[in-house]
């Protein structure tokens, strides 16, 4: 690359900075923005058994839309997305809120203590929570089973990660219990940083705490609530680990629990008698990035702009 | 509810069961790995006692998967991505808030597009660059993909320290005529340290904890990492109770034990507005 820079640009770039840039652009370009762009010209391209490439426009995009089986597949993968995503923004970041809000009282004891205990599962990974979660839930053991007992719920158990109508929800559920430590975290960084004299001022009126976060600390921490409704977002059409650990590449029962990262690596890898197909896997990241794409636009020219206004 | 009477009381009970309910799964699997197999199903909730206490799974573990292997190969991959990333990231960092050149602002827009879209995307074409350089099944493929990963989050986070650092620092050192490496190793490097151990747990947590990059890249035996390991050895002994649950307290004792150890940085780099 450098050399096809003219020597005129050269001498008005000192060596410098081109010393303390070079190693994380070279890295960075040839790991990340080369492939993810190289995926996305992939996608326009067919393979044969002997694996030789032919390019074919926008076929494999055709084959995702119209052919049934693939589109089948594919919308179910978004729609189970989608509603990983609303039980994210429905339980995780509501309880996050609430959380926080109660972490930043003024002189709470075991602040820190809470704090930490709170943010340990999101420390971990996510295959091993799942495990965890996934050995509690078993009714061989029936530890789930006996808790409920406790408060008069036995009855109601169910293995709830087996079947079909009830894995997707789970799943999201022991998602949502590892990943609260983020909104947690984000929205009571956010809540310290809001003036004391604001509050100050809403007690004077004559406000109790309650007034005084609806109406005055939670529009200053919108724009936090925003950065975790676009990290949730992201992070969710992006998963995988969890689905993969607890249902493998089938994203069972019946691919109820099937959502883009597994569709892809599925599409992608293969799995047990599937054929992995790498040009179609390159054109189900593409659109897996058109969506988070969406999703960054929506949230950059829709929420954030209007968030500044007021 | 008002919260004019949400007293102390309630604040705490509120406060103590949401810790429970955060640690007890954990606290759960971590007392029964240390159990034999008829005490884990006659009573899971109870602590081991002298009767009850048992390593067998522990030894299963050992001897049925190599996970010091394991253990080494994460440690190894965490630690070179850490300082490889710390390093790089922190002289880009420097070169993009220090330096006005042409090109500056969209170099750092180009360098930032990482923070929001996932590499993992682009994973079809990394393996067959992978392929292509001789790296499957090597620590070397996954340390160049986890740098790529961690480089945009660290080079924004550090920039915007090294931004807020005076003035006067640099420009004395400069009319002694200092060179720039000098300045950046000795003077701004050690001012920043503080930041680059914040930036580096963040970097760390993600990197150890991976499945995906593991999975295909280095599915195998001599490169597996601590996560795809215990992954695997799940499927394959999911029956074995006593070994399930101590594969388990092996991954999470030792994220635990750094966790509490640095917890206080991590949290502080949180809230101290560090990421935004």
């Amino acid at each position: 690359m450098i050399m096809t820079v003219s020597r005129k640009t050269l001498k008005s770039f000192p060596t410098h900075i081109v010393v303390f840039l070079a190693p994380a652009v070279l890295i960075y370009s040839v790991f990340m923005i080369y492939p993810l762009l190289d995926s996305i010209r992939l996608s326009f391209y067919t393979a044969d058994q002997a694996g030789v490439t032919t390019f074919s426009g926008f076929a494999n995009y055709v084959t995702i839309f119209t052919d049934e089986a693939w589109s089948n597949s594919f919308w179910n993968a978004f729609k189970n997305n989608m509603v990983l995503f609303a039980i994210h923004m429905a339980v995780q970041n509501p309880i996050g809120l609430m959380l926080a809000a109660i972490l930043s009282l003024p002189r709470l004891t075991g602040r820190h203590t809470y704090r930490t205990a709170m943010f340990m599962p999101t420390m971990m990974s996510v295959v091993i929570i799942g495990f965890v979660w996934q050995l509690i839930l078993n009714p061989l053991w029936g530890v789930a089973e006996s808790v409920m007992d406790l408060v008069g719920l036995a009855d109601y158990f169910e293995p709830w990660l087996g079947q079909e109508g009830t894995a997707l929800v789970t799943i999201s559920l022991i998602s949502v219990w590892q990943f609260v430590g983020i909104p947690l975290m984000l929205l009571y960084a956010a809540l310290l940083n809001i003036p004391e004299d604001l509050v100050d001022a809403g007690q004077i009126d004559g406000a109790n705490h309650w007034r005084i976060f609806w109406y005055i600390k939670f529009p200053m921490i919108l724009p936090a609530m925003g950065v975790v409704s676009i990290l949730t977002f992201v992070g969710n059409f992006n998963a995988f680990d969890l689905i993969y650990a607890l249902k493998g590449g089938l994203a069972g029962p019946n691919f109820s629990t099937d959502i883009m990262g597994s569709f892809f690596y599925r599409v992608f890898f293969g799995f047990q008698l599937q054929l992995g197909n790498p040009t179609m896997g390159a054109a189900v990241a593409t659109l897996m990035f058109l969506i988070i794409l969406v999703g960054i636009m929506i949230y950059l020219f829709g929420v954030q702009r209007r968030l500044n206004r007021i | 509810m008002n919260k004019k009477h949400l007293s102390a009381g309630m604040v705490h009970t509120l406060l103590l069961s949401y810790t429970l309910l955060a640690l007890w799964p954990i606290f759960l699997v971590l007392i029964n790995s240390f159990k034999t197999r008829k005490a884990i199903f006659k009573d899971p909730m109870a602590i081991p006692t002298v009767e009850t206490f048992s390593l067998v799974g522990f030894d299963k573990v050992l001897a049925r998967s190599s996970f010091d292997i394991y253990f080494s190969n994460s440690i190894i991959i965490t630690v070179v991505t850490l300082t490889l990333t710390l390093l790089i990231g922190a002289m880009a960092a420097w070169a993009l808030s220090e330096y006005k050149f042409r090109g500056n602002l969209l170099m750092g827009l180009y360098l930032a597009i990482g923070i929001m879209v996932p590499i993992r995307l682009g994973s079809v074409s990394i393996l067959n660059l992978i392929v292509e350089l001789n790296l499957t099944n090597t620590l070397t493929a996954l340390i160049l993909v986890y740098t790529a990963q961690s480089l945009p989050l660290t080079i924004f986070i550090l920039s915007e320290f090294i931004g807020q650092i005076p003035k006067d620092l640099k420009e004395a050192a400069r009319c002694d005529g200092v060179s720039e490496y000098k300045i950046f190793f000795e003077i701004i490097l050690p001012l920043i340290r503080p930041a680059i151990a914040t930036v580096g747990i963040f970097t760390m947590v993600p990197v150890w904890n991976d499945l995906w990059f593991p999975l295909i890249l280095a599915p195998g035996e001599e490169a597996r990492t601590v996560t795809l390991g215990v992954q695997q050895f799940i499927g394959q002994y999911v029956t074995d109770w006593n070994a399930v649950l101590a594969s388990l307290t092996l991954a999470i004792i030792p994220v635990m034990i750094l966790y509490i150890f640095f917890s206080r940085q991590l949290i502080r780099g949180i809230t101290s507005g560090a990421v935004k």
